[in-house]
């Protein structure tokens, strides 16, 4: 039995493991010591250069400006999203008009339609995303879909060049990825308002609370340790935005370098401009401090007590 | 109707929460006030939420009906519905832009890689959430700590690791870089799930003589079937998905890349060729059959992509 039982568990752990250990682990190990050499690829060897390619990069000011640009995804993105998903999510389960003898709180009709439709973007590959949004935000003031709609309604000043524009493209690439995971948010957060008891709402209303304080005073905070979660996970998604950039941006990260992120510019450094892999590697670390910052300070805000119901 | 407003006309006193309650049946008032709000609240929330369902839905429909038109058409008239539908750009994408071939590869790594991850994830999640042994903590960690760091981040070492393993623009190669990215969340996911399946069926299994491949085969999977298919669709969808992970390690040969890959690729010959209408069907043909499966599964679907998320 004991025998059988080590030679289970390694039988099961082996092929997992070790597909892990070779294609994750290693990899992740292998970026902190090739960061430290001038490898270009064109040679085999690698020449231990220390601290070098840090101090390239933190002397680099492209490297800043992607930088930035990763912090205000990071920033205003999610709160967009989040609150466009709470937005939504509250008008589907409490905006609706309540008829008489049923509870207190009523969904509007249509609930279950809406978020079916709301989902879609989330079921959608980034890249089937970017390319649409690419189509959409056509410059041409009568080929783009966008830009013909509001020549339509007589708005022709508001025709934009979109993604050409070095003002605006990067808050148009932010605005596809709030479109495409809103949805995702109103389900979720559909889900944990359906889950808080009915009799809250009601002892909420005999208090003569209306529904805007109902909101913020018992949907929210109930909804507390939900929002967290999906702050974390949009924060890795804005974090990213890797594949947004690459596909939608004039000129991978322009105009004129104005939506450049880290990754893409880590892939650019890599795969494109002459094989600098120490130099990627060293960005690919860079990103790992960020995302780990990121990941304390929201722990540390979060750090309340939970409300059990 | 009429009556209905009229009763929850907001009076002077209606503004002033002291006063509510001096009134005889405060608590009567609060629901009468309630509902008269529901009244506005009513036609505002439905206009918001009709005017976001037209903001996703309006897009993807100009896709679809666009790819009907004739190229011409989408420049001159980027709105207008298809009178005369067009399917040649239909077959144009499907063949001469390889979109079918891309399509069947895209089949084949996320069929691989989904059984795989699914196969493997549990496998892993299984002993380590009901077995104990030295460094059980210490494994799970290393799987669950995956979940936290950039892709990105080791895009230059697996690039090498895969090329020296000489599965770098392969098929193969690509199944098993998915699944090894895949574990991290599936693992984590599984392992809780596992733990929170009574104990008892599988110790009568073993007193019975079953051994724990068989016991874990024939019973704890079977028991395990909703974690297994909510966790199925997440990674199903995220490996379908995937651009990152075949942008570096299959750009090599066009012959096996991925749905996405070839649809970048023809978002960016479309520039040069101006073939609008057999972009619109390269997108139609990428967005469509994820769409139909997703309307089909729209539960188990929003139920797997938001299950780990609540968890």
């Amino acid at each position: 039995m004991r025998h059988g039982k080590y030679r289970f568990i390694i039988g099961f752990l082996a092929i997992p493991v070790a597909l892990y250990a070779v294609l994750v682990i290693s990899p992740f190990v292998q970026d902190f010591q090739i960061s430290l050499t001038d490898w270009s690829g064109l040679t085999p060897e690698k020449h231990y250069i220390g601290l070098d390619n840090y101090q390239k990069i933190i002397h680099n000011n492209l490297f800043w400006k992607a930088l930035w640009h990763n912090v205000l995804m990071l920033l205003i993105v999610p709160i967009v999203t989040l609150a466009l998903g709470l937005f939504f999510a509250f008008m589907l389960n409490v905006g609706g008009r309540r008829r008489k003898g049923s509870a207190s709180v009523v969904g509007v009709r249509g609930a279950g339609f809406y978020k079916i439709v709301y989902f879609f973007p989330q079921v959608l590959s980034v890249t089937v995303i970017a390319v649409l949004w690419e189509q959409i935000y056509n410059p041409d003031p009568d080929n783009g879909l966008l830009n013909s709609l509001l020549g339509d309604v007589g708005l022709t000043s508001l025709q934009q060049s979109w993604l050409g524009d070095p003002n605006i493209a990067l808050a148009c690439i932010m605005a596809v990825m709030v479109w495409a995971n809103v949805g995702f948010y109103v389900v979720l957060f559909s889900a944990g308002m359906a889950s808080i008891p009915g009799e809250i709402y009601e002892a909420a209303l005999l208090d003569g609370a209306n529904r805007y304080v109902t909101f913020f005073r018992v949907t929210l905070p109930l909804l507390r340790d939900t929002v967290a979660t999906g702050w974390v996970y949009m924060g890795i998604i804005a974090m990213d935005g890797f594949a947004f950039v690459q596909l939608m941006s004039v000129n991978n990260g322009g105009p004129s370098e104005t939506t450049d992120v880290v990754p893409l510019l880590l892939y650019k450094t890599a795969f494109r401009d002459n094989s600098q892999y120490g130099m990627a590697a060293a960005m690919g670390v860079a990103m790992l401090i960020v995302t780990l910052l990121f990941a304390v300070l929201t722990l540390r805000l979060n750090r309340r007590e939970r409300i059990e119901f | 109707m009429t009556t209905e407003i009229f009763e929850d006309a907001p009076g002077p006193a209606d503004k002033n929460p002291n006063q509510v309650i001096q009134k005889p049946a405060p608590d009567a008032a609060a629901k009468h006030r309630w509902r008269g709000e529901g009244v506005v609240l009513n036609v505002f929330s439905h206009g918001f939420l009709a005017v976001w369902a037209l903001m996703v839905a309006v897009p993807l429909l100009w896709a679809l009906w666009s790819s009907f038109k004739t190229s011409g058409d989408i420049l001159s008239h980027p709105w207008s519905l298809p009178l005369h539908p067009h399917v040649d750009s239909w077959s144009r994408a499907w063949t001469k832009a390889h979109m079918s071939r891309y399509f069947i590869n895209t089949v084949i790594v996320v069929g691989f890689s989904t059984v795989g991850t699914m196969l493997f994830g549990s496998m892993a999640a299984y002993v380590l959430a009901r077995f104990e042994f030295f460094g059980n903590r210490f494994i799970y960690f290393l799987f669950v700590g995956g979940m936290a760091f950039p892709v990105v981040m080791v895009l230059v070492p697996l690039f090498f690791v895969t090329k020296n393993l000489g599965i770098l623009n392969t098929l193969p190669g690509l199944i098993l870089v998915y699944i090894a990215y895949s574990l991290p969340f599936t693992v984590f996911f599984m392992t809780s799930f596992f733990r929170t399946l009574p104990t008892s069926v599988a110790e009568a299994a073993l007193v019975d003589g079953a051994s724990h491949t068989r016991t874990f085969f024939q019973i704890m999977v079977p028991m395990a079937k909703p974690g297994i298919i909510s966790i199925g669709i997440f990674n199903v969808l995220g490996q379908w998905n995937q651009y990152l992970l075949p942008l570096v390690l299959n750009q090599g040969n066009t012959d096996k890349w991925v749905l996405t890959q070839g649809l970048a690729d023809l978002s960016v010959q479309q520039g040069y060729q101006g073939d609008w209408s057999g972009l619109f069907a390269g997108l139609s043909i990428a967005m469509l059959p994820v769409l139909a499966i997703y309307i089909i599964f729209q539960r188990q679907v929003q139920a797997g992509l938001t299950a780990g998320a609540v968890k």
